[in-house]
């Protein structure tokens, strides 16, 4: 059976924790489609959280596809992890490459590349938003 | 769920509530509706109306105004019927500590006509509590395990938390919320959870209420509330007057100043601001923001406005 975690310093929204812990288990294959997730009780009663917030992320899982109820039987695994073609993969990892080396050689530490790709994906978030 | 008890309607519903001790308000106007299956974080300072709020809806207190209604029915004090349909667990654990598990869970029998014994005995049974052990011979967790198991064998739909776990180690702790959230998911009870530790509550509640200098500052589900806050850098110069929205709680640095800000449904875009930079606002921020303003209210014909006692660098806004 598929357990949860939950970090509670995180920052991160308990329901979104639970949601991106499926993402990353179907792309790393710890979860495979047919999976039985576990009961809304079950993640209630392990991690000590609020069922709400278990139905949430559920309903997130079943809005993207991932995951799907069976009346009386539970939720389980419908979908397969939403991953880039290996060609494009390639691509993206080639020119990732070429850009971390640039902002090497610009003279940004790790922590300027951290803070600089927040702001990017943040504003970029934004735009597509509003 | 119990018969007609829930019914569609709120779990909770109170208007204008205050509760006077003397000359001094514990609790005043305080107006709020919690629907059916919320588990509410409730939260405040020592002496902020916490548990005046709590007696008054469990019917051991007698409200001095206002009204309260449990499931649509007015809470009336020590009475047979309030009693029965709240399950409560209080801060101190008042069990009898020469009575064994199996004498308090008679006692409850005796009390609560709607009692499930079977439940609270295998309750014991998973925890490996035995019902012939004395109260004394318990653990503290063990202890706050037998409180919880009689609060849910009441049946009861709307179960009220003063603290359950404040005295208890980790451990104890989680395996105590632990077995609250799996009742929640199982028997859909409606939860009131009061807490000092606002880290924890996140993974708890979904629906919050801030209590501070007796009157409530904030009330609501958790995503609304996140929703309507944000945390915004702007320039120190900028005055609160041109923030789009309502300071709640504001610190100065040298060249710009952090504010959690509430904004108003038609908060301009801030993107008319290139200096500004907004993010979202995370729980505990959001908590520790209003647990820090000044009281308002009753002192509102006299605005706070640097009266309070902020430090150099941080100052709270009143309304």
């Amino acid at each position: 059976m598929f357990r949860f975690r939950l970090d509670g310093s995180s920052g991160v929204p308990p329901y979104l924790q639970l949601v991106h812990q499926v993402r990353q288990s179907l792309l790393l294959g710890y979860l495979r489609e047919g999976d039985r997730l576990p009961t809304v009780k079950e993640v209630a009663g392990d991690l000590a959280i609020n069922p709400n917030t278990v139905v949430k992320a559920y309903r997130q899982l079943e809005h993207e596809g991932l995951a799907g109820g069976r009346p009386g039987q539970g939720t389980f695994i419908t979908g397969t992890a939403p991953s880039a073609p290996p060609d494009a993969q390639q691509s993206l990892r080639a020119s990732l490459e070429q850009w971390f080396r640039d902002a090497q050689q610009a003279g940004l530490n790790d922590e300027a590349v951290t803070a600089l790709i927040a702001v990017v994906r943040h504003d970029m978030k934004r735009e597509t938003v509003g | 769920m119990t018969h007609d008890d829930t019914g569609g309607g709120p779990a909770l519903r109170t208007a204008g509530l205050g509760k006077r001790y003397g000359h001094v308000w514990g609790l005043r106007d305080c107006t709020l509706t919690v629907p059916a299956g919320a588990i509410v974080g409730l939260v405040g300072p020592n002496g902020a109306g916490k548990t005046t709020l709590l007696e008054m809806i469990i019917g051991l207190l007698k409200p001095s105004e206002g009204q309260i209604e449990v499931f649509g029915r007015t809470a009336q004090a020590n009475t047979a019927q309030t009693l029965a349909r709240v399950g409560y667990v209080a801060q101190n654990r008042p069990l009898y500590p020469d009575f064994s598990v199996a004498d308090m869970f008679h006692l409850g029998q005796a009390m609560n006509p709607n009692w499930d014994m079977n439940m609270a005995a295998a309750r014991m049974e998973a925890l490996d509590v035995p019902l012939k052990r004395k109260v004394k011979a318990l653990s503290g967790g063990q202890q706050a395990q037998v409180s919880l198991a009689m609060a849910l064998a009441k049946r009861a739909p709307l179960l009220v938390l003063d603290e359950p776990v404040a005295s208890l180690d980790p451990v104890a702790r989680l395996e105590f919320m632990r077995e609250v959230m799996a009742q929640a998911a199982d028997g859909g009870y409606t939860v009131i959870l009061a807490s000092h530790v606002v880290s924890e509550l996140e993974r708890f509640c979904d629906f919050l209420v801030v209590l501070a200098h007796g009157h409530a500052q904030l009330i609501g589900p958790v995503d609304e509330l996140l929703g309507e806050h944000q945390l915004l850098t702007v320039p120190r110069t900028t005055p609160d007057a041109d923030l789009p929205g309502t300071a709640i709680h504001r610190t100065d640095s040298d060249r710009h100043s952090s504010v959690v800000l509430r904004t108003s449904p038609a908060t301009p875009a801030t993107r008319a601001h290139p200096g500004w930079q907004t993010e979202s606002v995370g729980f505990e921020q959001l908590v520790l923001a209003y647990l820090q303003r000044p009281a308002k209210g009753a002192n509102s014909s006299n605005p706070a406005r640097g009266a309070e006692p902020s430090g150099p660098t941080t100052k709270v806004m009143s309304r």
